[in-house]
C-alpha cells in the first residue's frame, strides 16, 4: 500500500529514504554513506536526485538509479529524476571512518590511505586483513570480484579477501 | 571553439574507448588464467564506462537527438573514428597486452590534459578516468615486462606483437584540423608532445623487458576520416547484431 503523499519540499525526509538504498554489491553501506548522493532538489512536481558515479564503468549504477526511483515511489513520492554529476569527482576519500568500519566488518578491507597518493592508488601500501587485522597480506590479483576491488590473501590467518581500492 | 568540434572530439575519444572495451570484452572466459581473465574484462569495463560518458556528451553537444546507444549501435563502419590500433584483434595474449598498454599510455596523457579544462562534464570524466588508466598502465606494464623478460617463447611472441602493431602507433600523435583547434583551446596536447611522451615511456618499458622497438616502419593513417582495417567491420557486425536485427530491443 502506498503511504501518504510526502511533501516534495521535504529534503531531509528524502535523504532519509535514500539512506535505505544500499549498494547492490555491498549491501551493508547505503548510497548516502558511500557519498554518492550529491544533492536533492525538491521541485513543484518532481524530485531530482543528483548522483555521483563511482567507477566509470560500474555496472551497479543503472541498478542504483532504478532502486532510487523504486524506493521513492514506494514512499509515495511523485516523479523522480536521477541525474548523474561528474564533478566533483567521486572518490573513496569521501568514505567516513564509520563507513570503512562497516565494510571491514562485512569482510571487505576498506581503502587505505588516500586516492591523492599515487602509491595508494596503485595498491603499493600495506592493506590490513579484515578478518584478523594483520598487515602481513599479499596482493593476489589487481582486479577482484568487482571493478572497485582487488584480491588479497592474509599471510597470517590465510584467509583470502577483497580490498576496496582507492580511487 | 565550435560546439560541434567538441562533439566530434568526444566522439573520436569515445569511439577509441568503446572499440578497445569491446576487444577487451572478447577476452572474457579466454584469459590465460582466472585472475587475469577477470583483470582483462575489468580493464574493458572501465573503458566502456569512459566510452559511455564521452558518447553521451558527444551526442548531447551534437544536438541531433541521438543517444550514446545510437552512436554505438547504429553507425556504420565508416562513421567510427577510433584508432586502428584499438580494433586490432586478440590474435595472441601478447597482442592484447601490447595494444592495451600503448592505449593506456595514450589515454592517460589525454585525460591528464582534459582533467584541467573548464568543462565540468569532460574534466570530471577525465579526472576519474586518469586514475583508472594509471592502474591499467601499471598492470599492463607488468605484463610487458613479464612476457618480454620471461621465457624464450613469451619473449618471441610479444616481440612479434610489438612489431606487427607498431605501424598503428603513428595515428596516436597525428594531427588534423580538428586536433589543432582543440589544442588551441587547451583541450589537448600537441602531436609532437604526445609522440615524445609515448616514445619515452614505451622505450623505457620495452628496454626493461629486454625487447626492441621496431625500426622505421610505415605508419598507417585514416581512422580520423573513418577509414579502418578489415577487422572493424567484422567486430561491428557482432557488436551491433542485436540492435540491427531487432531495432529498439530492450531488456
Amino acid at each position: 500500500m502506498v503511504e501518504e503523499m510526502v511533501s516534495t519540499q521535504d529534503k531531509e525526509l528524502i535523504y532519509e529514504y535514500l539512506s535505505e538504498v544500499t549498494d547492490p554489491e555491498i549491501p551493508v553501506v547505503n548510497i548516502i554513506e558511500m557519498g554518492m548522493v550529491r544533492d536533492v532538489i525538491c521541485g513543484e512536481d518532481e524530485i531530482e536526485v543528483f548522483l555521483c558515479p563511482t567507477y566509470s564503468g560500474c555496472p551497479a549504477m543503472d541498478m542504483i538509479d532504478t532502486m532510487i526511483k523504486e524506493k521513492l515511489h514506494e514512499k509515495g513520492c511523485g516523479t523522480v529524476k536521477v541525474t548523474l554529476v561528474y564533478k566533483p569527482v567521486w572518490t573513496t576519500d569521501w568514505m567516513t571512518a564509520e563507513t570503512k568500519e562497516k565494510l571491514r566488518v562485512y569482510g571487505i578491507a576498506p581503502p587505505e590511505g588516500s586516492a591523492l597518493s599515487k602509491k595508494d592508488l596503485l595498491n603499493e601500501g600495506p592493506v590490513g586483513c579484515p578478518q584478523c587485522g594483520s598487515k602481513n597480506t599479499q596482493i593476489k590479483s589487481m582486479f577482484g570480484s568487482t571493478a572497485c576491488k582487488a584480491f588479497y590473501t592474509c599471510k597470517d590467518c590465510l584467509e583470502p579477501f577483497d580490498y576496496f581500492k582507492c580511487i | 571553439m565550435e560546439i560541434l568540434d567538441l562533439s566530434k572530439f568526444c566522439m573520436r575519444l569515445g569511439d577509441s574507448c568503446l572499440i578497445l572495451a569491446h576487444r577487451q570484452s572478447e577476452m572474457c572466459s579466454k584469459g590465460p588464467f582466472l585472475e587475469e581473465d577477470i583483470a582483462q574484462t575489468n580493464l574493458g569495463l572501465d573503458l566502456l564506462g569512459q566510452a559511455e560518458a564521452l558518447l553521451i556528451y558527444s551526442a548531447k553537444l551534437e544536438g541531433k537527438g541521438r543517444t550514446a546507444d545510437d552512436l554505438a549501435f547504429r553507425r556504420p563502419e565508416r562513421e567510427f573514428y577510433n584508432f586502428m590500433l584499438t580494433e586490432q584483434p586478440n590474435t595472441d595474449f601478447a597482442f592484447s597486452v601490447v595494444r592495451q598498454y600503448i592505449m593506456a599510455l595514450y589515454l592517460g596523457k589525454v585525460y591528464e590534459a582534459l582533467a584541467k579544462v573548464d568543462d565540468d562534464v569532460l574534466s570530471g570524466v577525465a579526472a576519474k578516468a586518469v586514475k583508472e588508466i594509471a592502474y591499467h598502465e601499471r598492470h599492463l606494464g607488468m605484463w610487458i615486462k613479464r612476457l618480454g623478460d620471461g621465457t624464450e617463447e613469451s619473449h618471441e611472441r610479444i616481440q612479434i606483437a610489438l612489431n606487427e602493431l607498431w605501424m598503428f602507433v603513428g595515428e596516436l600523435y597525428e594531427e588534423d584540423d580538428l586536433d589543432l583547434k582543440l589544442q588551441e583551446a587547451g583541450y589537448a596536447i600537441s602531436g609532437e608532445e604526445m609522440k615524445a611522451y609515448l616514445m619515452e615511456k614505451i622505450t623505457a618499458q620495452i628496454t626493461e623487458a629486454t625487447l626492441s622497438i621496431p625500426e622505421s616502419v610505415y605508419m598507417t593513417t585514416g581512422s580520423k576520416k573513418g577509414i579502418h582495417t578489415e577487422y572493424l567491420g567484422f567486430m561491428l557486425t557482432e557488436m551491433q547484431y542485436l540492435q540491427r536485427a531487432y531495432p529498439d530491443a530492450k531488456w
